[in-house]
């Protein structure tokens, strides 16, 4: 508990920086490398380091789920993760799901059922509702609202991604 | 956030010397990145151990054994937990969001640190972070505090679901250390604050859960969580109830019952099982083990309404399980 005991004093924890780790990811189908510090976050990662601004930060502890993405396969909150964690994983973002200029059917269900105001969470709630409907628990509104939980939406956008989640489950 | 050093080990002996000199385990990241983003935790030293090999569930002749890097998601979904314990697949639902149930482990949620705002407050003395430092929450907001277990010194609840269900289960986890093995159950795996509540959990330096044992019993398949909280989803219990029921031919058996969001560890009615065995299901038992569910709850200042609602819960939980309307059915 070292730490703890001068854990009341407020710093930019800036100490000399920890040496930068080289690692790989897959993400959207390309092989990207990448120097980092241990501490960025793989949202940080994505958007500060591979210019892959879709991902969205909104609270950046794991509440709202702007920040949600795949890795291998799986959804998850990338601003609660190091990027250094991930080496040699398998991420999709939001720029890697629509096929060149042929949206996404959860993308094209977005527009269709207006579920969206100011956008922001949009992609995180896609993301996340490409693994709902992947996992299978679309059953019914209240099934895909319980499963789409961890995705805030502050303009209330919610009957129209409730819509949106449950059409492309049927279309796919 | 602090700097740190950063490690990825391959098997339990590197992982175990490496805390045992000082190393933080780091597996979901779920809690200990957001809480080093916040300066609360500054570890020196990263030891990630999730190429480590307890990521399976499996059945063994007297318990479900449940390897404590498995994630939230697929324990819930594995299909011996959702058969044989069906309580536990239930907790862990209700236990985070989607996302967060595919991060985080299993041994990580049970040492989870507290939702105490007080505790992430850097500017607020919390005697948890800072020792001696003082706690705000029992002269500040504390509606979110605890009933039992509390001291002078901290009123935290314990944040986990499947730890309250895991105590109801008699369930234990099995601890790899620098020299040993050893079992301890998951109720005794955590401290009351006393006067040293930055001291939360009786893990020894090095110590790493590797598994947990939830025995099989007559009950586990009758059993209920129950978490009220101020939203549907996705949110930490103001009170949460495990139950388990046992009802051989119309009389009660055996009942385990604890509670989450009262108390400063899970919290274990014993007073409320006991009074339950060799009763007859119905109102009159459910109510009677709601009271002695609240005997000995110490309110603050706002968390009073905390004794009614759990006298409620605990009579509630009691009425779904007799009903069989059971998450696993």
């Amino acid at each position: 508990m070292a730490s703890a005991a001068v854990a009341g004093v407020v710093t930019d924890g800036a100490a000399e920086p920890p040496p930068a780790v080289a690692i790989q990811l897959m993400i959207n189908g390309q092989l990207r490398r990448v120097n980092l510090d241990p501490r960025t976050s793989l949202l940080d990662a994505l958007r500060e380091h591979l210019d892959l601004t879709g991902t969205k930060k909104g609270c950046n502890q794991g509440a709202c789920g702007a920040c949600t993405v795949l890795v291998d396969g799986r959804r998850i909150n990338s601003c609660l993760t190091l990027a250094v964690m991930h080496n040699g994983a398998r991420i999709t973002t939001i720029e890697g799901i629509a096929d060149g200029d042929t949206l996404h059917p959860l993308q094209a269900a977005f527009i269709e059922h207006d579920a969206f105001q100011c956008g922001y969470c949009t992609p995180g709630q896609i993301m996340s509702g490409v693994a709902c409907i992947a996992e299978g628990h679309t059953g019914s509104p209240d099934e895909i609202r319980a499963w789409m939980s961890g995705n805030i939406c502050r303009c209330g956008a919610y009957p129209g991604i409730v819509a949106a989640v449950a059409q492309a489950a049927q279309a796919g | 956030m602090y700097p740190f050093s950063y490690v990825a080990v391959k098997d339990a002996e590197t992982a175990i010397a490496a805390a045992a000199a000082g190393g933080r385990f780091v597996a979901g990241g779920t809690t200990l990145i957001d809480l080093m983003r916040e300066e609360v935790e500054r570890p020196s030293r990263l030891v990630d151990i999730n190429s480590l090999p307890f990521r399976t569930v499996r059945l063994d002749d007297d318990a479900v054994v449940i390897g404590a890097l498995a994630r939230m998601a697929d324990v819930a979904e594995h299909p011996a937990i959702r058969r044989s314990q069906p309580l536990i697949a239930e907790a862990l639902i209700e236990g985070a969001s989607p996302q967060i149930r595919n991060m985080a482990s299993i041994g990580g949620n049970l040492l989870q640190r507290v939702r105490c705002p007080y505790f992430r407050t850097l500017d607020a003395p919390c005697n948890k972070r800072v020792p001696g430092s003082g706690c705000s929450a029992i002269e500040g907001a504390n509606a979110g505090h605890a009933l039992f277990g509390t001291s002078a010194h901290c009123v935290a609840t314990h944040p986990s679901d499947l730890a309250v269900a895991l105590v109801a289960l008699d369930a234990s986890v099995t601890l790899r250390g620098p020299s040993a093995t050893r079992h301890i159950a998951v109720e005794n795996l955590y401290r009351l604050p006393g006067d040293t509540p930055h001291l939360e959990h009786n893990l020894e330096r090095g110590e790493l859960i590797v598994e947990v044992r939830v025995p099989h019993s007559p009950y586990a398949r009758s059993a209920r969580y129950l978490k009220v909280r101020d939203r549907a989803s996705y949110e930490f219990a103001v009170v949460s109830v495990a139950a388990a029921l046992d009802i051989t031919d119309g009389v009660i058996g055996a009942a385990r019952l604890a509670a989450g969001g009262v108390g400063t560890r899970p919290w274990r009615l014993r007073a409320s099982e006991h009074a339950l065995a060799g009763q007859r299901p119905g109102r009159a038992a459910w109510e009677a083990a709601g009271r002695l569910a609240i005997d000995g709850a110490q309110p603050l200042s706002g968390n009073h309404f905390k004794v009614e609602l759990l006298r409620r819960a605990v009579a509630r939980t009691l009425e779904m399980v007799a009903a069989g309307d059971g998450a696993g059915s």
